[in-house]
């Protein structure tokens, strides 16, 4: 009796326990598509003829075409072709978080491993500047590139850029710095490692995939800068962002162009936030995630 | 925990030898371990170099045009004018409504992808079908461009006619609704909110991953229901992840501009009810070529910032040890 009792309790219990699992799992499957509906919208938009891209209800069978996405990169579509701004936010990105890593690597290093008297003072002086508003800055910035020939240039935004991701760049591989355990170091350090052999042997392959992290999300946040690029470049230096900004003022039936090329735009960084999901998680969290 | 004790010690460890340095009894010894102090140092200064000349180089120049009356439309207009652009700023009521549009947007965005993101992160942080499939959608709007995001909300979505909002929300008695021109507010909130819940949801999903099981299970041991655990251990746990979170989020959340300028335009309601500080300096200096209030604006927006972050980060005095406990 009892034991059957104890089971029929068990099995109840089991039973909410299914049901609640299946309830939570459908709550947040619904959740998830509801907020990852734009994005899906917007790659099926950009599959459509303008036609059936303007319809009440909205259209969701019809024939996919490539249609737009030809248009994007033919030079004769409103914005000019797609393949000049690629290459100018190629550039911009790849010169701009090397740079990043160049300098926030060892300021990183000073600030953690072999800190410095005042690193809390030093540490604070760089999130103090990501607060300050850059938009207040953009007369000077604007004065100062044309007096220094760099207008329409793409070295104006890789130096402006580098210089809005330094800080968190700094910050987040700092935290991965200290991950590195205070025993390893010394093991190296007794072995008679020299500095140059501790740094490339020793601390580089551990904080590798932190930095990975770093540097994937100064891309992310490169790639997609708006601001600065809008108003310091023109035809030379336009970059993907400024491109894509053009399809707005386009007359006529738009959509479906403006979402194939939003697609394609967003595309190099959705791709590399997807592959690696894990370096985005670590980085996001600063190092926390393990 | 133990972590944060390393740290400690590592970075008493750098204190201490600095601080040897200036004790010591002799002077060449003295100039020997200066010289090491400095080597210390060495790797820091050219990004503390860059950051400076970055930063402060377009700040000093901002200040010299503040003190200057230079309206591109007023011919001999650049010359010296003392505080004339700071009060006729301060005296402006589109400042001062641009100074709250840019404390309700931010606060409100902030806030409420920080709840949703908490959501979303307490959703996740368990095994279920398709869990890894979930995430990545989940973090996909953290990854589109935010004018692409401005762009497709202005357009395919928030479309009075031909818009998915509407159609999803017809059921309901929704017809037709001019989303940006009538909730122009609450539309780019939205936006903003779509853009950085996946921001927030990492940063609280880290919290809840770095939870020791230990304390989870003494609490249900104790005969702690899920509701209690989750307000008594969990929460007080998370407080630090959520701290960070809504810093690190405001920083971005406050200069928010592609999405105003693309989706309202800085307008809606009264004409500026979308204009935030960011917005209004960009007005002053292309449609009102008044470079001198563009200036001073900027300046007080700067000084305003300092105040409100020095005071934040006091407020937060737990997060310097955060980072340091969560790395």
């Amino acid at each position: 009796m009892a034991t059957s009792l104890d089971n029929r309790i068990h099995h109840k219990r089991g039973s909410r326990q299914w049901f609640l699992g299946h309830f939570w799992t459908t709550v947040t499957w619904v959740i998830a598509l509801f907020l990852f509906s734009p994005v899906l919208w917007m790659v099926i938009t950009s599959f459509k003829r303008e036609g059936s891209a303007y319809t009440d209800p909205p259209t969701l069978i019809f024939h996919p075409t490539l249609n737009e996405y030809s248009q994007v990169f033919s030079s004769g579509s409103g914005a000019g072709g797609a393949g000049a701004p690629f290459e100018h936010s190629l550039v911009v990105t790849v010169a701009s978080v090397a740079l990043v890593l160049l300098l926030g690597i060892p300021a990183a290093y000073a600030l953690s491993i072999r800190p410095i008297k005042r690193w809390r003072d030093a540490l604070f002086f760089f999130l103090a500047t990501k607060m300050l508003p850059y938009v207040a800055a953009i007369v000077p910035i604007y004065l100062i590139a044309e007096h220094l020939g760099l207008l329409d240039n793409v070295i104006a935004l890789i130096i402006l850029y580098t210089g809005f991701n330094l800080p968190l760049a700094v910050w987040m591989i700092r935290s991965f710095l200290l991950e590195v355990p205070r025993e390893v170091l010394e093991a190296a350090r007794i072995d008679g490692a020299g500095l140059r052999t501790e740094l490339m042997r020793v601390i580089f392959p551990m904080v590798l995939p932190g930095i990975a992290a770093t540097a994937l999300i100064c891309v992310i946040f490169t790639w997609n800068e708006f601001f600065f690029a809008y108003f310091l470049t023109a035809f030379n230096a336009q970059t993907v962002p400024v491109f894509l900004s053009h399809f707005q003022s386009t007359e006529g039936e738009y959509w479906a162009l403006l979402a194939a090329a939003a697609t394609i735009s967003c595309l190099p960084v959705i791709l590399a936030g997807w592959i690696a999901q894990k370096q985005l998680v670590r980085g996001l969290s600063l190092g926390a995630l393990k | 925990m133990s972590d944060l004790v390393d740290s400690t010690n590592q970075l008493e460890v750098g204190r201490g030898d600095v601080v040897s340095a200036t004790h010591g009894p002799t002077s060449k010894k003295d100039g020997h371990l200066r010289r090491k102090a400095w080597i210390r140092r060495l790797p820091l200064l050219p990004a503390l170099i860059y950051m400076v000349i970055v930063t402060q180089a377009p700040f000093v120049v901002t200040l010299w045009y503040s003190f200057r009356g230079w309206n591109t439309e007023t011919p001999g207009s650049n010359k010296f004018v003392g505080f004339a652009s700071y009060s006729a700023v301060l005296s402006d009521p589109a400042f001062r409504s641009a100074a709250v549009v840019t404390i309700e947007m931010t606060a409100s965005a902030a806030i409420i992808s920080m709840l949703l993101g908490s959501a979303m992160a307490i959703l996740i942080n368990r095994t279920f079908m398709g869990r890894g499939v979930v995430r990545t959608m989940l973090i996909t709007p953290f990854l589109v461009m935010p004018v692409a995001t401005a762009l497709l909300f202005g357009t395919t979505i928030y479309d009075p006619y031909f818009g998915l909002l509407n159609w999803i929300l017809s059921p309901f008695g929704v017809n037709h609704v001019n989303w940006v021109g009538l909730y122009s507010m609450p539309s780019v909130v939205a936006v903003l909110v779509w853009e950085w819940a996946p921001f927030m949801m990492l940063i609280v999903l880290a919290g809840l991953q770095s939870e020791s099981l230990e304390s989870l299970e003494a609490a249900r041991v104790d005969g702690a229901n899920a509701f209690k655990t989750f307000v008594w251990i969990t929460l007080p746990h998370l407080r630090q992840y959520i701290e960070l979170g809504l810093l690190l989020g405001s920083i971005y959340i406050v200069q928010a501009f592609g999405e105003i300028f693309i989706l309202t335009d800085g307008g809606g309601g009264n004409g500026s009810a979308t204009t935030n500080l960011p917005f209004y300096i960009y007005n002053k200096v292309f449609n009102a070529f008044d470079f001198s209030q563009a200036a001073a604006a900027g300046v007080i927006v700067v000084i305003a910032t300092e105040i409100v972050a020095t005071v934040t980060l006091r407020l937060l005095s737990g997060l310097f040890r955060a980072t340091e406990v969560m790395s």
